[in-house]
């Protein structure tokens, strides 16, 4: 099951480009092309949400620690960077006391919420370098390793999580963005298909 | 041609010559109110944002962190000579001030321009806590990389000049905030490098990216974890 979560929405319209392009909307575009790939792939998938609303980011990630072996994908345009470009995350190791590392969700050991996503680590930096790695060969000018940063969203996910971050919303239309969602959807939906089979084998 | 229709060309033509008459006064009054707001944003700095001078002030020459001009998406550390206090709290208030209002140029600002640094504690285990305006907040553009940067910028600017800070908090008007724009976490605490670990070059580790850009960057991890710069920040 792969979780996708278009960020923000509602109001939230998150980053805005002097052009009015709006990362809501260009996120909840993605992660409609990138369903269809995923599902090309024998995915199962699940959006956080399907219109213009704006679930908190505890909501968001419940949608993903209620599915047994999820992969969570937040996805995000930036105000900057260089445009054309695409950044994947995972989540920076906080270090606090030791948390359940397990390769699958386990049914048997209470996980804090607020500290969820330390047990997924690696997992989910595996992920981001399969992601970023087909993001780096369809993007020129892409990092070709991830990077780590304390993206909110993804503290809360009890499941291999990611964000992966386009730029931008300060190109003079949307157009290069629409082009760059198909290709990205590609992307992300082989690498992730590459991430099933170790992650798999994992939860099992 | 009827009489109506010279008529409102005539109109017509008085309106244009009104236009070009007028156009240069108006866009002179347009650049005035621009002006005259820059003031106001300036205004409202002097008053609120005290510059903090002290008795133990000595100029060096400080180690700071904006965005570099030859990788935007990273940062770059810049050397330039401020008056710094012995005490640690009014040395970062003078770093953070002068992180927000001597950025060398607008592009390689980090932090927001109308952004107030309201207060600076030091707690005795080193946690520093940094209480911003809501510019802050309100004005960093939204954004994973941006924001990370934002944060990187306080953080390595802290590390490279205060060596009693080992992890900093940030408040938001007094208040903990989820998100700093948006996206990166803010209920946590960022580690602090101390002043040789954050000026000297980050040091290749087994599993840390290569960055292309100008300077290799740390990232801001939560303060929690080793202290060891294993993380980078986009290049």
């Amino acid at each position: 099951m792969v979780v996708l979560d278009p960020a923000h929405g509602g109001a939230d319209q998150g980053a805005r480009g002097e052009s009015g392009i709006a990362e809501s909307d260009i996120v909840l575009s993605f992660a409609r092309l990138l369903r269809i790939s995923l599902e090309a792939q024998g995915l199962r998938v699940l959006l956080t949400r399907q219109a213009n609303d704006d679930p908190t980011f505890d909501d968001r990630s419940k949608t993903a620690n209620a599915q047994r072996g999820a992969v969570f994908i937040t996805l995000h345009v930036s105000s900057t960077g260089k445009p054309g470009t695409a950044r994947v995350y995972s989540l920076a190791q906080d270090g606090g006391p030791p948390v359940y590392r397990g390769t699958g969700l386990s049914r048997t050991v209470l996980i804090r919420w607020d500290r969820a996503q330390q047990g997924y680590l690696d997992l989910s930096r595996k992920l981001a370098e399969l992601i970023q790695i087909q993001m780096a060969q369809r993007f020129r000018g892409s990092a070709e390793t991830p990077t780590t940063a304390a993206v909110r969203q993804l503290r809360t996910v009890a499941a291999p999580a990611v964000a992966i971050e386009v730029s931008s919303v300060s190109l003079p239309d949307r157009t290069q963005l629409d082009k760059m969602a198909p290709v990205l959807a590609d992307g992300v939906a082989r690498a992730v298909a590459a991430f099933r089979l170790v992650y798999e084998a994992g939860v099992k | 041609m009827s009489r109506g229709l010279k008529t409102t060309i005539a109109i017509l033509a008085v309106l244009v010559v009104f236009g070009l008459i007028t156009l240069p006064s108006l866009r002179q009054a347009v650049q005035r109110i621009s002006a005259t707001q820059r003031t106001e944003e300036q205004a409202r700095r002097d008053v609120m944002q005290v510059p903090v001078s002290t008795p133990t002030d000595v100029k060096v020459k400080a180690q700071m962190y904006w965005l570099s001009t030859a990788s935007p998406a990273s940062l770059e550390a810049t050397a330039i000579e401020l008056p710094l206090s012995a005490d640690p709290v009014e040395r970062s208030k003078q770093l953070l001030v002068a992180l927000i209002t001597n950025a060398p140029s607008t592009s390689q600002r980090t932090l927001p321009p109308d952004a107030l640094l309201l207060a600076f504690y030091l707690q005795p285990d080193g946690t520093g806590v940094a209480d911003f305006s809501d510019a802050l907040s309100a004005e960093t553009p939204s954004g994973i990389q941006s924001e990370q940067l934002a944060v990187d910028s306080i953080v390595r600017t802290l590390g490279a000049n205060v060596n009693v800070i080992r992890q900093l908090k940030i408040l938001i008007r007094g208040q903990e905030t989820d998100t700093l724009a948006g996206h990166l976490d803010l209920s946590g605490l960022f580690s602090v490098s101390p002043p040789s670990a954050a000026a000297a070059p980050a040091s290749p580790v087994p599993d840390a990216p290569v960055t292309t850009g100008a300077v290799k960057t740390t990232t801001t991890t939560p303060a929690r974890a080793p202290l060891s710069p294993t993380k980078q920040v986009p290049q």
